[in-house]
């Protein structure tokens, strides 16, 4: 047995060390420079203590950046839940050619965000408001991207189109773990369609609800991709997301132990909100 | 229980659908066409093909190099990670009451939810000091870091194998990595589809690692080409787009011909 023991050791302590190396010792330099104020390139620093963390409360930019950060997240998680339950409720229906409208809203899913993002760009700037001119709108017909009220909008709008395909195709796969005999049950009971999606349909697809609402909050809070191709955080600073912000203040703007800074606060205001939202959700899953 | 096509839901799934595949006709109208037909109307079929496009747009971004360049990265990793990480979860499923593995456990998911903007910073300096910021080193993060979510789902799976089988190879004489290869690698083929299905797809169209990792531009892969050239398609809406096309095109063409099995390999391994 002593050499079964041995074997299973061999199969993990690799893996071990690498993650160490390449995850947890990077994150836990992370959080060291982050009370340092190095700026990437010189050969020295100092140790400054909790002066970034006092900064960072007080920038403007980072300020910013979680607000815009934060309803896009929301906004995005909300319509993408709502929109790929409806389409997954449709495809599972009797509809004609079901195999091949699957494809077609699975598709966006396997695309690069990031060229979808440039697609999208073009778009909004040159095909979009056309439409908006024929409907006579002035708002419409302008580039929702170059307007700095409304480009978070138009960046929800590409998020949710892409976002929609995998949370459909878990929620399909949720439906179908749904037993058959509870709607025949309901029927005989003379339930309406309505009564019948909040009294089975709903409560029955609990788990797959807080795995796509956390998926699709997470996504939303690591928004990245989508910012560069649209926007590139602009116009002015009104859509720079925190990764954004992270990215192009450390690697570009000599803001390394100060991004870094940030990233710990980002870090932890992730995990809360992924634990609040297990919490919560899992709750529900319990009260069934 | 047979009932006839629910024709309303039909038409408004059919109806949803363009909103799928409006941006990607509209992609493909503008690749084909050229300046001249644009000014015509933006939304008719292209009247010539100007396949042109194309070539200009094969030669300006240095297309099938980075279409090599992704193509190495994307399956060496798809490979390397149902090899390795399922392994590391055999191994901590069949030890979960060991502290050591259950703590291992705990130590890898968690990682899940640390963003890696927090990481991306000293990652990039260690990775240069080390210098692995090029295709090899690409590779072994992605390898490392698919361990989090992987371990999660493998151990979850393997878990629900029952133990008799291993014990009948163990008495028979096999070793531990024996057990592994030939008894439950081959029964993890459903949840390896979809490990292998989701981490193609993160990896072929990862952007970020790409962008701050790799230095050189002979190791570009498809997006980071997209981002660097944008500049440079900022005039000719034509050939950018044709350049978006090509770069969409290699998932689309595995798309359709694996398009059920993809769809299925993701089901299936989330249900379970």
């Amino acid at each position: 047995m002593a050499k079964r023991r041995v074997a299973f050791y061999l199969m993990t302590i690799p893996a071990l060390l690498l993650f160490f190396a390449f995850h947890t010792f990077p994150a836990l330099q992370g959080i060291y420079y982050s009370f340092t104020n190095w700026d990437g390139f010189s050969d020295s620093f100092d140790y400054v203590g909790f002066k970034n963390f006092v900064n960072i409360f007080q920038d403007e930019n980072v300020l910013n950046s979680y607000v815009f950060t934060f309803k896009y997240a929301i906004l995005t998680t909300i319509l993408i839940n709502i929109i790929s339950l409806l389409i997954a409720l449709g495809l599972n229906a009797k509809i004609k050619a079901k195999n091949f409208f699957r494809g077609v809203y699975f598709l966006p899913n396997i695309l690069s965000v990031l060229i979808v993002g440039f697609i999208f760009n073009y778009l909004f700037a040159n095909v979009f408001p056309i439409w908006g001119e024929k409907l006579g709108s002035e708002f419409l017909s302008q580039n929702i991207l170059g307007n700095s009220d409304w480009a978070w909008i138009g960046i929800v709008i590409v998020a949710v189109w892409q976002g929609i395909a995998y949370n459909t195709i878990l929620y399909l796969a949720g439906l179908q773990t749904i037993p058959h005999d509870l709607y025949e049950a309901s029927n005989l009971d003379g339930a309406s369609r309505w009564r019948e999606f909040w009294s089975i349909t709903f409560p029955m697809l609990a788990s797959f609800f807080t795995i796509n609402m956390v998926l699709a909050m997470k996504g939303g809070l690591m928004v990245f991709d989508q910012i560069v191709a649209l926007t590139g955080g602009g116009p002015g600073r009104s859509t720079q997301s925190i990764a954004h912000l992270i990215y192009t203040g450390g690697f570009q703007g000599g803001e390394f132990a100060y991004q870094s800074a940030n990233a710990v606060i980002y870090f932890i205001v992730i995990v809360v909100i992924s634990a609040l939202q297990l919490k919560f959700l899992q709750k529900r899953e319990m009260d069934l | 229980m047979k009932k006839s096509t629910n024709w309303p839901v039909t038409i408004l799934i059919a109806l949803g659908s363009l909103l799928i595949l409006f941006p990607l006709y509209m992609t493909i109208a503008i690749a084909l066409k050229n300046p001249e037909e644009m000014a015509q109307s933006i939304f008719a079929l292209p009247t010539g093909l100007h396949f042109e496009n194309f070539t200009n747009a094969i030669k300006a971004t240095n297309f099938f190099n980075a279409l090599g360049n992704s193509t190495v990265i994307t399956i060496t990793t798809v490979v390397f990670i149902l090899l390795t990480n399922s392994m590391v979860a055999y191994a901590i499923a069949r030890n979960m009451k060991r502290k050591f593995f259950k703590v291992l456990y705990f130590y890898f998911i968690s990682a899940m939810f640390i963003p890696f903007q927090i990481i991306m910073l000293p990652v990039v300096k260690v990775t240069t000091d080390l210098h692995m910021n090029n295709i090899v080193g690409i590779i072994i993060l992605y390898v490392v870091y698919g361990l989090a979510f992987n371990v999660f789902v493998y151990t979850g799976y393997i878990r629900s194998i029952p133990y008799e089988l291993e014990e009948a190879a163990t008495v028979d004489g096999a070793s531990t990595f024996g057990t592994f290869w030939k008894i439950i690698f081959p029964l993890l083929a459903p949840v390896s589809a979809t490990i292998g299905i989701l981490s193609c797809l993160s990896t072929w169209n990862d952007f970020m690692l790409p962008l701050v990792l790799l230095g050189d531009q002979d190791s570009y892969t498809l997006p980071l080409v997209q981002y660097v050239f944008q500049g440079q398609f900022s005039t000719d809406f034509n050939l950018a787009f044709a350049s978006y096309l090509l770069a969409l095109t290699p998932m689309l063409i595995v798309y359709l011909f694996a398009q059920k099995w993809i769809i299925s390999g993701l089901t299936s391994g989330s249900i379970k």
